[in-house]
């Protein structure tokens, strides 16, 4: 705690801050919806949040434990088989931005949730993909939640679950997916974006009070840093606000 | 045309040793009652499908049914882990279980083409990724216009089974709410189980409610709170304190034998394992 907030809330703010007004949101579960929710109770109250049980429009008034809570059918503007939900709206290129969690990232923005170890011999299973491999697939944009440590910013990943930015540019397209990929990772340290000539995930802004250094020594391979990294602004007292009045036991849990 | 039978006479009669099995529902309306049953009554050698295994399959895996899991997403929403599955992928216990994996999209593609009569799903994704590697995907060049995408191999479960919130006389099934793929395990499958809240005289149209004409169905079985903890719009929430606790009660082996024992083996239906979770809340 500094400065009267944790980095998880500073982390939950930076990630709300990005998702602009009148967005569509295919959101995950645990601190994605967290975010989203955020967003949509301070500066984006237009933004449209469709969860992957086929609830589009949901409008939670507290957060939901998963992703397939009664609250969001009751407050959606339309609930949708899950095969619709996956083929006609997301792969059907209607979704801004997806927001994902994961176990594992590379410099790439490419991300593992299935296993830590080797695949027949894992040290930790995963849950799986679930539906993150086609979230970052067909939604414009992705923004990815991480908590910054070398155990997950790694040099290689245990196992690809997920196409972040592939192995470089043009990946993206050889593989044929419509959305940009991974354009912003939020971590409890800081904001990396990838670089627009190599692909690479880069440092460009700092949380208040995070010194580059850090941020290099949380990161499995040897980060680039921006010409200009930019500071933050730390969470203003509305969004503290906002965000405790959404925390719940579930929110708790997932963010020990 | 669906009977009207008793739980414990459908698993009997309708889902054997070594079946291929899908037990749907997609946080809602998950058919715990039915999974149940099938702990009862010992199945084994099973492969079960499911898009997301949560608590049940975490049950039935760790009574040893199933050899093989087909599935996209395996955890206790929002609570963590499947310690019962992770027991089973990295220590064997209580037996080992082979790995299917896909994505939700693959999975949800692959019963749409299942219950359509095809032999494949396609959908733009999956390549790129290390999922190829570990369950029946493969890349096809699109015919019309050269695109590279991933085919599925249809799901075609022995069994589907799924709960819904009530059919009629006839077998007429009716649910609302998140219906996630349920429509598709049913038509997807050789034979069908529906569990359902109550049988009534007439189905009162719903909006937005799916209805499965009695004539796709095998067999429908009155399981009055057989989602539980999962939930039944319109009839009761989900528990999600139990979600909560399970991760207690599913980390260690002996408590989760003596757990499975209390509540499941040694109870007769849902019925009296709804009464068995009250008195154990009640004496503690």
């Amino acid at each position: 705690m500094t400065g009267g907030y944790s980095s998880s809330e500073m982390m939950a703010v930076a990630a709300a801050r990005r998702l602009e007004d009148g967005a569509v949101c295919f959101v995950g579960i645990g601190l994605p919806s967290l975010a989203a929710n955020l967003a949509r109770a301070t500066h984006a109250p237009r933004c449209t949040l469709i969860y992957e049980s086929g609830t589009i429009g949901a409008k939670p008034r507290h957060l939901p434990l998963s992703i397939g809570d009664g609250e969001l059918a009751e407050t959606a503007d339309a609930v949708v088989s899950v095969p619709e939900i996956f083929s006609y709206w997301l792969q059907g290129g209607r979704i801004d931005v997806g927001f994902l969690g994961a176990a594992q990232i590379d410099r790439f923005g490419n991300l593992n949730s299935t296993v830590i170890g080797d695949y027949d011999h894992p040290r930790v299973r995963l849950p799986g993909a679930g539906g993150a491999p086609e979230i970052a697939a067909s939604c414009r944009r992705t923004f990815v939640m991480l908590r910054h440590s070398t155990r997950g910013f790694v040099p290689r990943l245990d196992f690809r679950t997920t196409v972040g930015n592939g192995d470089g540019p043009g990946d993206r397209a050889r593989l044929g997916f419509t959305g940009a990929g991974v354009t912003a990772v939020v971590t409890d340290l800081c904001v990396l974006e990838p670089d627009p000539v190599s692909a690479e995930l880069t440092l460009t802004t700092l949380h208040p009070g995070i010194e580059p250094e850090r941020v290099r020594a949380a990161t499995g391979w040897e980060l680039r840093v921006a010409a200009d990294v930019r500071v933050e602004q730390p969470p203003s007292a509305a969004e503290l606000q906002a965000l405790r009045a959404l925390r719940t036991v579930a929110t708790e849990r997932v963010s020990e | 045309m669906a009977e009207i039978v008793p739980l414990s006479e459908a698993v009997a009669a309708l889902v054997r040793d070594g079946d291929t099995v899908a037990l749907e529902g997609f946080t809602h309306l998950i058919p715990h009652a039915a999974g149940h049953e099938l702990i009862r009554q010992r199945r084994r050698d099973l492969t079960l499908v499911r898009m997301t295994p949560d608590v049940i399959y975490d049950q039935m895996i760790g009574m040893g049914c199933a050899g093989t899991l087909v599935f996209s997403w395996g955890g206790n929403p929002g609570v963590g882990s499947l310690h019962r599955l992770r027991d089973a992928v990295e220590h064997g216990w209580p037996r080992p279980l082979a790995l299917e994996e896909h994505s939700h999209a693959a999975m949800a593609a692959a019963y749409a083409a299942g219950a359509a009569n095809l032999p494949m799903g396609v959908l733009r994704g999956a390549v790129g990724t290390d999922l190829p590697a570990h369950n029946s995907s493969t890349t096809i060049e699109c015919p019309f216009t050269g695109e590279r995408l991933t085919a599925v191999r249809a799901l075609r479960p022995d069994v589907g089974i799924v709960h819904a919130q009530r059919a009629d006389r006839a077998g007429n099934v009716q649910m609302w709410g998140i219906t996630g793929v349920q429509k598709e395990v049913v038509l997807a499958a050789g034979r069908s189980i529906v569990t359902v809240e109550e049988v009534v005289d007439t189905l009162d149209p719903v909006p937005g409610a799916v209805v499965l004409p009695g004539w796709v169905v095998t067999a429908v079985c009155e399981a009055p709170g057989g989602a539980h903890p999962s939930y039944a719009h319109g009839y009761y929430g989900r528990d999600n304190a139990f979600y909560v606790s399970w991760d207690e009660i599913s980390r260690d082996r002996e408590r989760f034998t003596a757990w499975i024992t209390r509540h499941v083996l040694e109870t007769a239906d849902v019925v009296a394992y709804r009464r068995s979770l009250d008195e154990a809340e009640a004496a503690a």
